[in-house]
């Protein structure tokens, strides 16, 4: 039953996005419930109190929280659908691997470099309902990382450039010439990176450098994904997220 | 996915003797019963094998099975459950006790290991009492899991009633509130404010195959204290941060 599965989540969130991703994979219907991060609904604090932070999932009434162990329990649950983890244990052992390594840098990285051209931690207009809730979305990151990047600026900008190029090849080293980070068949891997891929036209037009020159392996496995309902459905056009993100964040 | 039980020749732990990481492998093979060669690397100077079977980080433990390396403790301890099956099971059958599991491991090491890290290198006053706080904001979370109508109630151990994997995360690193509420003379755990938490660390650490695995406290506390005079510039002794 559709009713039975509950997804707190927000538009643009890439840790929903892996969720919204992994149940079309599953072919599972479920109530999508958008969140107001500036008014947290008694819902999401009750579901998630430990860090009143989106993705939760609650399946007939109970919540589960973060997104790649949300993946994980949508493909142990629904388990006669196709498998996003691989089958063999040490395959498993990588993916898991790879999936907190984006986790730990990629996303880092990545509000790091959204950050390069900051110009006011608390001076961000605010103008409409969604860039209010990205807004805030990523107020947690940048109170973890923005005190040390709100004066990123020249060396310390070539800096995080450097470590998000260092990230992609190293990525783009893992994928080689597999069609998807698991080989044949999409899953956990591509599952926890895609949702990023619509931020690289922000830092590629921010940075001044080009990912694909940088990772083409890895912007051809984008397209690849994007060829996938599931993946295009939740995908954000990148340039309406460079948008959002130039009117919220104030860059040229 | 079934394996024959290994030899002592197919499986290799690279670790180090003061790491909690490094002991919740060694805990759980010894829970399974597995065989393995040990081989003790410096942290601070990652060895040739290490750089190669670990080249993105670089760092400890490094399990080794016929020569493929598994990283990441929380992610072993799941590969050694799906290896071998038929042997004794660190995470629970249930999708939600299995999320669960893993979410509090996440905490684990996201959030209080780094809070009682924190405590280690906070200077005296307002700093330290700020971070025993969050200490205490993290263990208050637990605590609260583990109580009426949390995940955990009415539990022995966070895997029922016997170890299971959040406890062998949890278990192997605790251990440090107690040396660190030592040298720095803080209260970390205090039996009344955290019952469950006092209870179930107590209850672990009297386990056989615990008190096999994690070194004596007076070791760990004078590993303690040097790592905390060479922080403070006690001493350019590179080799005090090893046994």
């Amino acid at each position: 039953m559709a009713e039975a599965v509950v997804l707190l989540d927000l538009w643009v969130s890439p840790f929903g996005q892996r969720c919204r991703i992994a149940l079309a994979e599953k072919g599972v219907a479920y109530e999508y419930k958008e969140q107001d991060l500036d008014n947290k609904s008694p819902l999401l604090l009750q579901a998630n109190p430990v860090h009143k932070k989106i993705p939760v999932l609650i399946h007939d009434g109970k919540p589960v929280c973060e997104s790649l162990i949300i993946v994980q329990y949508i493909d142990e649950v629904w388990s006669d659908g196709a498998p996003l983890l691989p089958a063999d244990p040490y395959a498993r052992a990588q993916a898991r691997f790879w999936g907190d390594f984006i986790d730990k840098k990629m996303e880092r990285s990545c509000i790091s470099n959204l950050h390069m051209n900051f110009q006011s931690l608390f001076r961000c207009e605010l103008n409409a309902n969604k860039s209010s809730a990205f807004c805030s979305f990523s107020m947690d990151q940048i109170y973890e990382y923005g005190t040390r990047l709100w004066k990123l600026k020249g060396e310390a900008h070539q800096e995080a450039k450097k470590e998000f190029i260092e990230i992609l090849k190293v990525l783009e080293a893992e994928l080689g010439d597999k069609k998807y980070f698991g080989g044949d068949a999409f899953g956990y891997v591509d599952i926890a990176l895609v949702p990023f891929c619509p931020w690289f036209y922000t830092f590629e037009t921010c940075g001044g450098f080009s990912v694909e020159a940088e990772a083409p392996k890895l912007v051809a496995w984008g397209k690849r994904c994007l060829e996938r309902e599931s993946v295009s459905k939740v995908f954000d056009d990148p340039v309406k997220v460079y948008e959002i993100l130039k009117q919220v964040y104030g860059f040229e | 996915m079934d394996q024959q039980p290994p030899t002592a020749f197919d499986l290799e732990l690279l670790g180090s003797w003061a790491d909690s990481h490094t002991h919740r492998v060694q805990l759980a093979l010894k829970l399974k019963g597995l065989p393995f060669e040990y081989q003790e690397e410096d942290p601070l100077r990652p060895s040739p094998a290490v750089l190669l079977h670990n080249p993105v980080y670089g760092s400890l433990p490094v399990l080794l099975h016929r020569g493929r390396a598994v990283l990441h403790s929380v992610v072993i301890l799941q590969y050694l459950d799906e290896t071998w099956p038929r042997g004794r099971l660190l995470l629970p059958s249930d999708p939600c006790d299995r999320a669960a599991a893993r979410f509090w491991s996440h905490f684990a090491d996201d959030k209080l290991a780094p809070s009682v890290a924190a405590v280690f290198s906070s200077c005296p006053g307002d700093g330290r009492k700020a971070a025993v706080e969050q200490v205490h904001q993290n263990l208050k979370l637990l605590e609260r899991e583990m109580g009426g109508g949390g995940a955990f109630e009415g539990r022995r151990f966070f895997g029922g009633d016997e170890i299971g994997l959040l406890d062998v995360v949890l278990g192997c690193g605790s251990y440090w509130l107690a040396v660190f509420e030592e040298a720095m003379e803080v209260k970390l755990v205090d039996p009344e404010a955290f019952p469950r938490f006092h209870a179930w660390l107590r209850d672990f650490e009297e386990q056989r195959e615990v008190r096999e695995t994690i070194p004596p406290i007076d070791k760990l506390l004078e590993y303690a204290n040097a790592v905390r005079q060479m922080m403070l510039g006690g001493t350019a002794d590179d080799n005090v941060a090893v046994n």
